[in-house]
């Protein structure tokens, strides 16, 4: 091992190689859990119960678990392939390694899109949570929720700007509450603790598959809910202080966590609410945790799903802003956007210029667009990144077998999950297409127009000897 | 005007603040440190420090 001291302000690991401000390694497993938990959890809260409207309740928890699957696969890939290729911006940096520049310019234009627009949806989430909370405390007439959505955005992308580690703690601290919320709401109405107030049978009678087979394909787009942006945590890996262990540590802990949220979640909503109000997320149960304590009667409860909602949903903005900014900055830090992105603040070690700038964007979709398809726009953007993943992971493999380059994790069955994760992905895009035909193929005209772009135009800009920075031999092959 | 009208002003006026430090932080760093610092960051050099990624 080198001498290096992260606490050194001359010998922290970064500074003799050229780089006089870095990105301070100051994050642990529990960080890297926060933010990826953190991301996702708000889709337990809200958004996966569509998934119940498609094709009914036991299409919910079949999307659920082939979601987990899928998401699974995802975790152990992104595991592998970033606790060794372990800089900020996560999969763009993989691709930009593993498969070539094109690649990985579409990879960074999928992370930024996806966490940008979920940052907007969160924050006009939070501002309709604002307003019912208005209407219940007897507040006449309709609140403004315009104050309450810019207020989440400012004060987030502040927090992420003063430093990733108060950041991350923080989310460590709203993400555990909003999870142990969902815990204590299964054992207070499964009747584990007190009298159960579940009615799976007399619920589910007569209306096991409401839509046949179809129901539960078209289930899979909104199954996605309850782990998007789990993948979120790569993007932490030029601020841990152990790469090859939190990275994985992480990561995989954190889909474990979301594999028993997200089943806690469908059998407490599934067993208290109708099928029909349960997949109506607009005008039926918009909020299912937060209706679930509702109909429990116990005060603390609604109390609790309450902060835990409002929780989840600042956690996932939060975390949002980090990754986006980190693919952000480190396109910028390699030239395929403008250098002045690749700045980092002195004091504060954060992607400074990064996270001020996607703050305009953030808030011109939140208060311009509706919900709807600024949620289909990131999921898009998401589902293409997972289609990328098994393509990578395949090369990463054949390119540079095991034991040709030291691994921090060595995901286990290769090729299965690959091919899994890319059948799963082939299923979802249909799924997609079935209701959002039209937004996937102009986003996909969307990616070939910028990509012709990049290819023609930017690539001139790129810093070409120096993209390829891992001290790997050479691919096999090559 | 009851609370929920004062926290709307209460929300402006935070994120106002909010954006203002941003912003007199972000040109004050700018124009106190050389663009070269700034953007020095470079990828991968703690691994090119401290892993030596041979096989075995």
């Amino acid at each position: 091992m080198a001498d290096f001291d992260i606490t050194s302000k001359t010998m922290d690991g970064i500074g003799p190689h050229g780089t006089k401000v870095g990105l301070l390694r100051v994050l642990g497993p529990a960080h890297v859990w926060a933010l990826g938990v953190g991301i996702v959890l708000v889709g337990e809260y809200m958004g996966w119960n569509f998934s119940v409207g498609k094709g009914g309740a036991y299409a919910g928890l079949i999307a659920c678990w082939f979601a987990g699957i899928l998401y699974t696969c995802v975790a152990m890939i992104d595991s592998e392939v970033t606790s060794t290729v372990a800089s900020a911006g996560g999969q763009y940096t993989q691709a930009k390694h593993i498969i070539g520049p094109l690649m990985a310019f579409n990879v960074g234009l999928y992370l930024v899109f996806a966490y940008t627009m979920l940052e907007a949806a969160n924050a006009i989430t939070a501002g309709y949570l604002f307003s019912v909370v208005a209407s219940m405390t007897g507040h006449a007439g309709d609140l403004d929720q315009r104050p309450f959505i810019i207020l989440v955005i400012m004060f987030l992308a502040w927090l992420n700007y003063r430093g990733v580690l108060a950041t991350l703690t923080f989310n460590l601290v709203i993400t555990a509450i909003a999870f142990v919320a969902i815990l204590v709401l299964f054992l207070a109405t499964s009747g584990i603790l007190g009298a159960g107030i579940m009615e799976h049978a007399a619920l589910f009678e007569g209306h096991e598959m409401p839509y046949g087979w179809i129901g539960i394909l078209a289930a899979m787009h909104f199954g996605l809910w309850y782990y998007l942006g789990i993948e979120g945590t790569t993007q932490a890996a030029e601020e841990v202080r152990s790469p090859a262990r939190a990275l994985p540590f992480g990561t995989l802990a954190g889909i474990m966590t979301l594999a028993i949220a997200a089943t806690l979640t469908w059998y407490v909503c599934a067993g208290v609410l109708p099928w029909e109000f349960l997949g109506d997320g607009v005008n039926g149960s918009v909020a299912p945790l937060f209706d679930t304590a509702r109909l429990s009667g116990s005060n603390a409860l609604i109390w609790l799903l309450g902060f835990g909602t409002l929780f989840a949903t600042l956690a996932s903005a939060n975390g949002c802003i980090n990754d986006a900014s980190r693919a952000w900055f480190a396109m910028g830090r390699d030239k395929y956007l403008p250098g002045w992105f690749g700045a980092v603040h002195p004091k504060y070690r954060t992607p400074y210029r990064s996270i001020v700038f996607l703050v305009p964007i953030a808030l011109i979709f939140a208060l311009g667009a509706p919900l709807d398809q600024v949620i289909t726009f990131s999921i898009l953007s998401g589902l293409l990144g997972y289609t990328f993943m098994p393509l990578n992971i395949i090369l990463f493999r054949r390119k540079w077998p095991l034991n040709t380059i030291k691994r921090g994790y060595e995901h286990p069955f290769h090729p299965i999950p690959a091919i899994t994760l890319l059948t799963l992905c082939g299923v979802t895009f249909f799924a997609v297409f079935l209701g959002y035909g039209t937004q996937l193929v102009a986003m996909i005209g969307f990616y070939i127009v910028v990509s012709l772009w990049f290819h023609f135009w930017r690539y001139r800009f790129v810093n070409r000897g120096a993209q390829f920075t891992m001290p790997w031999p050479k691919p096999r092959g090559y | 005007m009851d609370t929920w009208n004062v926290l709307e002003y209460a929300a402006w006026a935070l994120s106002a603040l909010f954006g203002l430090h941003m912003l007199i932080d972000w040109l004050r760093t700018d124009s106190s440190y050389s663009e070269e610092v700034l953007t020095s960051s470079r990828e991968g050099e703690l691994e090119a420090m401290a892993e030596a990624h041979k096989a075995g």
